[in-house]
């Protein structure tokens, strides 16, 4: 029972991920891009979460934590790149 | 290493102290030093004289390479001393003559007697050798030291040029003797000369043997200048006199002729060695005489009489072939070819050394040798005009000299050659004689010309840039040696024959001597009025008549365009090498690196494809295939759409977000097939190169920063699939052909009992196979320091400019 719950809830978010990488492919604009890059990134943790319970494994956790920290440096970075033209800025005492 | 040994190397050690002796002892000329090298192996090599004579052979052996069958065998028999002597007499004639030929104050005589001596001890070593790769180290210095000796006025374009020329044509035929030998250890499994020749007859069934026969005599033809490699030897005429005396007269033309006749007991029962030798020297003897009328050159005359005349003795040695084929001895008319051929070779050594010397001394003496300037020398230098003419009738053959004859001889031969009923010799074998007669012919016109034109005729000494006088007497005494040889041997021919001719033809013909019968070796004036009598005749009847006429024919020789001359060949062939060579490296090494990738791909796609569908090694086993679950089908279609984004993408950074997809697409396949330290690691690896990439497009150059999309070519794209399609069906096949149970379950049973860890993969990683962590640590390493240095010293070098 529980696995036909889990399947039905993969392919919703496999669906919702396809979306997602429709907007990152279309853009139009990078920030489009990029929200959409994090959203993905977030629908993988599910993803990843979902089939750990498929698997009967518990070791894909810490996979899920490194995703979540990821995605959130990823999208920084995006957005300080968009913004300012570079992600680590050189002789911030200037 | 025995006293023979120690003769033959000592060129060598003497060639050593050479340039010691130029820099301490200035006064003395260094020439006078080197005299006693040869001298002194003359004398050692009188010495063996009775015994080869008596029929006796001497072998020494020292071991160089003895587990490749490579030792030192020195092999002393009647063949072998007469070149040796020819080497070392000759050697000590042409020393004596350069020290008075080159002056010791402008000349680099260190250099001049370090190269002769060299080439001396090669020389000595290819006549004395009896291993065959012994002989080729020998046969490869000798072109070297000669190479160096024709380019010893190094800052002349011609004899750089004529250098350049006899070095490239006699390696090329070095180096074909090499392919020769090789093939002939395959056949007998051995080097040595001596057995070669007693499996002879074993030897011509087998099928290298054609191929070995037409190599080794490749490299003889080469080195002794036979149509068509003779081109070489008129542009070495740039060497010092003494050295076109020594090397190109006397010495190393004749190591293919010494080449041919110590192959004959190996190689002479074939029909092909008879036409081949036979056909080429008969040919180069025509031609060789034929074109050395048209020079004007005294040293080019003798260049071309050369050629001719080692043509002459060439083919008396493949028509020597023919006595094999002939057991009876008593009437065995073709061993007098044989005979005929090392009389010649020692007549021609004789003569051809004195007429060198003597053009040295007339070029010494007047400041030139064009014969268009010289004439009328003969009161001012009637020593120097004896030599030239008792030279030059010896060599149109005319009596009583020593070159008539080995002349009448060589007629004799050739007449002889029709009646030799194998090998179709009967049919085609009246080209013999006609081709012998007409270049006798014209051996008889520039003979009579090198004469005529040089010391009688017109006097024109406006016209000479020295005024000419009588040379000193030292440069005399070598020509005046060698002249009193001529005589004597046309004299006393006979005085030869048993000591040196006798014992060099059983060398040569070692299978007659062994069926019990004696050669016999007689050679006498007169012997009634045979044909050759009357051929002679002929010869200096027409050749008086053709060179009274000369003026009106010589403008033949202007018919051929220069471009189709053998020489205007090589000059063509060797600059089209150079511009082809240079059109191909320039055609294919375009300097791009897709070019070179294109090359790389589609080798690994031919190969690989067509190694799979012709060895049939194709295989689709679906036996062992897993189950297919949906979420993987979603997943590699993410995927894929991913990869295709990247090659369709409009902008960079499309294509830096699509390989990031791509990337994580396969962590995520990473955690569908059970691998969390793989998925975690390849998300933090993609993270940062992406970051990376996106590095980089921050600082490419505002021109390239334009926003385009890749263009696309058909050439590219098919590339591309086949690999894609090569890489696919590889995996198939070998995913269809495993064979062998996975060695996994030992890990999967020993990760805690042997390692004490519960996470297979880092126990693996850092316990069974730990060595390759260690160095993929260095690789990291090595890479984070490569980038440092990179980014560090680039700053460095724009604060320095």
């Amino acid at each position: 029972m529980l696995d036909i719950v889990v399947s039905i809830a993969l392919i919703a978010v496999v669906l919702s991920m396809i979306g997602i990488v429709y907007r990152v492919i279309k853009g139009p604009s990078t920030a489009d891009r990029v929200i959409a890059l994090d959203s993905l990134g977030i629908s993988l943790i599910s993803v990843i979460g979902l089939v750990s319970i498929l698997l009967r494994t518990s070791v894909f956790l810490e996979v899920i934590l490194l995703l979540g920290i990821l995605a959130f440096i990823g999208t920084v970075a995006f957005s300080k790149f968009i913004e300012k033209g570079e992600i680590i800025q050189r002789d911030r005492h200037k | 290493m025995s006293l023979l040994h120690l003769a033959i190397v000592l060129p060598f050690l003497a060639a050593v102290f050479i340039p010691f002796l130029f820099k301490g002892l200035r006064t003395i000329h260094t020439g006078w030093f080197v005299l006693l090298v040869p001298l002194a192996l003359f004398i050692y090599f009188i010495q063996y004289l009775p015994l080869t004579g008596g029929g006796q052979t001497v072998t020494k052996t020292f071991q160089w390479i003895p587990s490749l069958g490579i030792d030192f065998t020195a092999h002393v028999d009647g063949l072998g001393l007469l070149f040796a002597l020819l080497i070392t007499g000759i050697g000590t004639l042409v020393v004596l003559y350069s020290i008075y030929y080159l002056a010791k104050e402008k000349e680099a005589l260190h250099n001049f007697y370090v190269y002769l001596l060299m080439f001396m001890g090669a020389m000595l070593g290819v006549v004395l050798s009896d291993n065959l790769i012994v002989l080729y180290m020998f046969w490869e210095f000798t072109s070297i030291s000669s190479f160096l000796l024709i380019g010893y006025w190094y800052d002349r374009e011609r004899s750089r040029y004529g250098a350049q020329k006899s070095m490239l044509i006699t390696v090329f035929g070095g180096l074909s003797m090499l392919g020769g030998i090789v093939l002939l250890y395959l056949m007998g499994g051995t080097f040595s000369i001596q057995e070669l020749a007693g499996m002879s007859g074993t030897l011509i069934t087998d099928p290298l043997f054609v191929p070995a026969l037409l190599l080794i005599l490749l490299g003889a033809f080469t080195k002794s200048a036979q149509f068509p490699f003779h081109i070489w030897l008129p542009d070495a005429m740039e060497a010092p006199t003494p050295v076109s005396a020594y090397l190109h007269s006397a010495t190393m033309v004749k190591a293919g002729i010494y080449l041919v006749a110590r192959m004959s007991p190996v190689f002479a029962e074939s029909g092909l060695w008879l036409w081949l030798v036979a056909g080429f020297g008969i040919f180069t003897l025509f031609w060789g005489s034929f074109n050395a009328v048209k020079k004007t050159d005294l040293k080019a005359i003798l260049a071309f009489s050369t050629i001719s005349q080692l043509g002459l003795i060439m083919s008396l040695l493949g028509v020597g072939a023919a006595a094999l084929h002939y057991d009876y001895l008593d009437e065995n008319i073709y061993m007098i070819a044989t005979i005929a051929a090392v009389f010649h070779l020692i007549n021609h050594a004789t003569f051809k050394g004195a007429l060198f010397m003597m053009v040295g001394i007339v070029d010494h003496e007047t400041g030139t040798r064009d014969i268009r300037k010289l004439g009328g020398l003969v009161t001012l230098m009637p020593i120097t005009f004896t030599i030239a003419i008792i030279g030059s009738f010896s060599m149109a053959g005319i009596p009583p000299f020593n070159g008539f004859l080995s002349k009448e001889m060589f007629l004799a031969a050739m007449i002889s050659i029709i009646e030799v009923d194998v090998f179709n010799l009967n049919t085609w074998g009246y080209l013999f004689p006609v081709l012998a007669w007409v270049g006798s012919v014209f051996t008889f016109v520039y003979s009579i010309m090198l004469v005529y034109k040089t010391f009688l005729g017109k006097a024109q000494f406006e016209k000479l840039p020295k005024k000419p006088h009588e040379a000193p007497i030292g440069m005399l005494i070598s020509p005046l040696i060698l002249i009193a040889l001529v005589i004597v041997f046309g004299f006393f021919p006979n005085l030869l024959s048993n000591s040196m001719i006798k014992p060099a033809v059983e060398a040569i013909l070692p299978a007659l001597g062994d069926a019990g019968q004696e050669v016999y070796v007689n050679i006498y004036f007169w012997h009634g009025f045979t044909p050759e009598l009357f051929m002679t005749l002929g010869v200096v009847l027409i050749g008086i008549v053709l060179y009274s006429t000369l003026p009106k024919w010589q403008g033949i020789y202007n018919r051929i365009p220069e471009r189709l001359t053998l020489n205007g060949f090589y000059d063509k062939g060797l600059a089209g090498s150079e511009t082809g060579g240079y059109r191909l490296t320039n055609g294919v090494m375009s300097g791009f690196m897709r070019t070179y990738l294109v090359y790389i791909f589609s080798f690994f796609v031919a190969i690989l494809l067509a190694t799979l569908f012709i060895r049939g090694a194709f295989l689709f086993d679906t036996a062992d295939l897993a189950q297919i679950e949906p979420y993987e089908v979603v997943l590699a279609i993410v995927l894929a759409a991913s990869a295709i984004t990247i090659l369709f993408a409009k902008t960079r950074l499309m294509s830096f977000i699509s390989l990031g997809a791509v990337g994580y697409s396969i962590a995520l396949f990473f955690v569908f097939f059970g691998a969390p330290d793989l998925a975690l690691t390849q998300l933090v690896i993609e993270t940062v190169s992406v970051a990376l990439f996106l590095l980089c497009f921050y600082h490419l150059p505002e021109i390239s920063r334009k926003e385009e999309r890749m263009g696309f070519r058909f050439g590219n794209a098919l590339l591309a699939v086949l690999v894609g399609l090569t890489v696919t069906l590889l995996a198939f096949s070998s995913f269809s052909y495993r064979s062998f149970e996975s060695i996994s379950q030992y890990h999967i049973e020993n990760v805690y009992d042997l390692a004490a860890g519960g996470n297979m993969v880092n126990v693996i990683l850092v316990d069974f196979r730990g060595f390759d962590t260690l160095f993929e640590i260095a690789v990291l390493g090595v890479a984070a320091l490569g980038i440092y240095a990179m980014i560090r010293f680039r700053a460095v070098r724009s604060e320095n400019e």
